[in-house]
């Protein structure tokens, strides 16, 4: 009861249509690559399914991103840290499905331990062959990690540049971690080579489809929850401490906690998304730690809009495929093309393309109805804009 | 029938003595407090002998301010007499080097942090209006409305009618009921500050601490200012620091001057104002 008034606080109409938006997409991509004949005009084929799939892993990962930025203005240039670590416990599982049919056979070990000379599992392998258990470290590890870390940072009030400057260190240290090879998870290649995943092979139509839906499902529920969240008291309370944390801390808050829980939050959710990149793309590498990836969402959740729900992932959805398009078009201009789009945005979409139009439809609802209300008798509805304009004009005046 | 337990209950239980003497002990009256304790125990707010230094800059030297309940007091201070350092003692932003600082008579302030104090009782309101610029006029105060402060109480939070109640009482007193819906941001600088007064309203602190409320306001403003803090002292205890004498005059209370981080002078507004060290420190400069 008090969880479904939870739920229904975030539900609003545009939440509502996303949400039927990315279920029919869940249902109808997949019934498309399945159903139809290759040759039908309505057909998807697999390898867009794919890519898509990834892209939708990457607008759960903006959507994270914009829980703890847009929202609580936490600006976080690490985020892709959570991510992989969330691939890393979904690659994991991937190896040991793998089993006898690596290149050396060897039915307990990986094939990189066994070329490193390594005679038995180390101990934070353990558990990786049980699904579920894969599953608990996908949201565990990097949930744990930002407990840890945001707990330390906030505690200790470090905020704004500061704070974005030690999450970029945090994931170029793990970054760096993860390199070495007795680390136990690859060194440079990463994990690799995945066969089967729930027992059904990981390159076949079916499970590339159900990858799919279940990406988009994820990303529905991610939806749900942020919108429930920022719906709620507590999530008027980081905006509040986005904007005014002292003032939260006179009131009787504890800014530290809402930043701490946001974060945790938003880092389980990245960790998924990454759970869900790592099948469809076949790979988990240390590259993904790099700081430029994690800054790349920043760029995503900028340009679809931060502060809004559907900004993130139209932005991670819209400058992927850009990014896909330009790579094949224009290879060596794809960085030049980023940087400018984020220059543009920054200079020109301060609120990112979502949050502009919604500006935009907000100040024409509020010009419409000062007009209305000019014409009409009761001229005190536009009163308050009008004082409030005069104000602003004055300060204008005075400095 | 007797069961075999008991007769030999009776024999083995030690003699009683009537009364214990524990609890002889305890029927003593306390100890009575040392005279110093005492007075502070009748006070809201007690600062004694309170020294604060930032880099060898003493900020704060020997303040010792008492207050009442209930009692409104105007401070006036001139700029850099540490003001700002007085309020982020009482409201635990700075650790006095030394000194006192105790509420309610016997709650030692500079073992809190900024948010236990605030949930103590003790409400701030900047010199610069802060308010939660992104928020409605109304979603300000509902922030602010005294209730569970947790990460999960307030994630499943529900508003209730007592709480609407309330905050129509609020709007109403701070004279923002019309502007209920709009963005705090489009406020004119007054209403801002109108707002954060009924936002520390809404939090039902007992003590008020007002920094500057009528810095920016219209003389208009400025007396209506003068009026809703009367109002609000009937009930609470208020410290307003201002700077104008006109707005202290019309609040018509105890006044403290405040130079180089002690107290220079106090009583009532004529008297401070006719005393010689402090037309000296206003004027002889």
């Amino acid at each position: 009861m008090i969880v479904s008034h939870f739920l229904n606080g975030g539900l609003t109409r545009p939440i509502l249509v996303t949400l039927l938006i990315i279920v029919a997409i869940a249902l109808l991509v997949p019934a498309s690559n399945l159903m139809l004949p290759a040759t039908h005009p309505l057909h998807v084929p697999t390898y867009i399914v794919s890519l898509f799939g990834k892209y939708l892993t990457y607008a759960l990962l903006a959507l994270s991103l914009d829980l703890v930025w847009g929202y609580c203005g936490i600006l976080s240039l690490g985020h892709g840290a959570f991510f992989t670590l969330g691939g890393y416990a979904m690659g994991m599982y991937l190896m040991r499905q793998i089993g006898s049919r690596g290149v050396y056979g060897n039915p307990v070990l990986p094939d990189f331990m066994v070329f490193l000379n390594w005679k038995e599992l180390p101990w934070y392998w353990y558990g990786f062959d049980q699904f579920w258990f894969a599953m608990l470290m996908v949201m565990l590890a990097p949930g744990l990690l930002a407990l840890v870390f945001g707990w330390f940072a906030f505690r200790s009030r470090v905020t704004g540049v500061y704070l974005s400057i030690i999450t970029q260190a945090m994931t170029y240290a793990l970054l760096l971690a993860f390199f070495r090879n007795d680390m136990g998870f690859g060194g440079n290649n990463g994990l690799t080579d995945f066969k089967d995943i729930l027992g059904y092979n990981i390159q076949s139509d079916e499970t590339r489809t159900a990858l799919f839906a279940a990406t988009a499902l994820a990303l529905a529920l991610g939806v749900l929850l942020t919108a429930a969240i920022t719906g709620s008291q507590f999530g008027k309370l980081m905006i509040a401490v986005r904007d005014a944390e002292s003032r939260t801390r006179y009131l009787g808050y504890r800014p530290d906690m809402v930043k701490l829980f946001a974060f945790t939050f938003s880092a389980v959710m990245a960790g998924i998304a990454g759970a869900l990149y790592v099948p469809q793309v076949g790979i988990i590498n240390p590259g993904e730690f790099a700081p430029a990836n994690s800054i790349e969402i920043v760029v995503w959740t900028a340009v679809g809009g931060r502060g809004t729900i559907i900004g993130p992932i139209i932005g991670a959805l819209l400058v992927n495929a850009g990014k896909s398009w330009f790579t094949g078009a224009l290879p060596e201009l794809w960085l030049f093309a980023l940087g400018g789009l984020f220059v543009f945005v920054t200079l020109f979409l301060p609120r990112g393309i979502v949050g502009t139009i919604q500006h935009g439809w907000g100040a024409l609802k509020a010009r419409r109805a000062s007009q209305a209300a000019e014409a009409g008798t009761d001229a005190n509805l536009s009163l308050p804009q009008a004082t409030g304009t005069q104000a602003a004009a004055a300060q204008g005046a005075g400095e | 029938m007797n069961t075999p337990n008991e007769p030999q209950a009776s024999t083995v239980k030690p003699p009683v003595v009537v009364p214990h003497p524990y609890a002889l002990r305890d029927q003593l009256p306390p100890e009575p407090p040392s005279p110093e304790i005492a007075r502070r125990k009748e006070t809201l707010l007690y600062l004694n002998g309170v020294n604060v230094s930032f880099d060898g800059f003493r900020a704060i030297n020997n303040l010792s301010i008492v207050l009442a309940e209930v009692e409104m007091r105007a401070i006036i201070v001139p700029n850099g007499a540490g003001k700002t350092t007085m309020m982020d003692i009482i409201t635990g932003k700075t650790r006095p080097d030394t000194g006192e600082v105790f509420f309610k008579g016997d709650i030692d302030l500079t073992q809190h942090d900024e948010s236990e104090i605030a949930m103590l009782g003790i409400g701030r309101k900047f010199q610069k209006p802060t308010v939660f610029e992104g928020h409605s006029v109304e979603d300000n105060l509902a922030l602010a409305l005294a209730g569970a402060r947790s990460v999960f109480n307030t994630l499943f939070h529900r508003r209730t009618s007592a709480n609407e109640a309330r905050m129509s009482e609020i709007l109403e007193t701070i004279r923002l009921s019309h502007l209920r819906g709009n963005l705090a941001a489009n406020l004119s600088h007054g209403q801002k500050q109108w707002l954060e007064i009924g936002m520390l309203l809404a939090q039902d602190p007992k003590l008020l601490l007002v920094d500057e409320p009528v810095a920016g306001m219209t003389d208009s403003e400025t007396e209506e200012t003068a009026r809703l803090l009367r109002e609000i002292a009937q009930t609470h205890s208020v410290i307003v620091v201002e700077h104008d004498m006109g707005f202290v005059r019309e609040l018509g209370v105890k006044v403290t001057c405040l130079h180089e981080g002690s107290v220079l002078s106090e009583g009532s507004l004529d008297h401070v104002s006719a005393d010689p060290r402090v037309i000296e420190v206003y004027l002889g400069r």
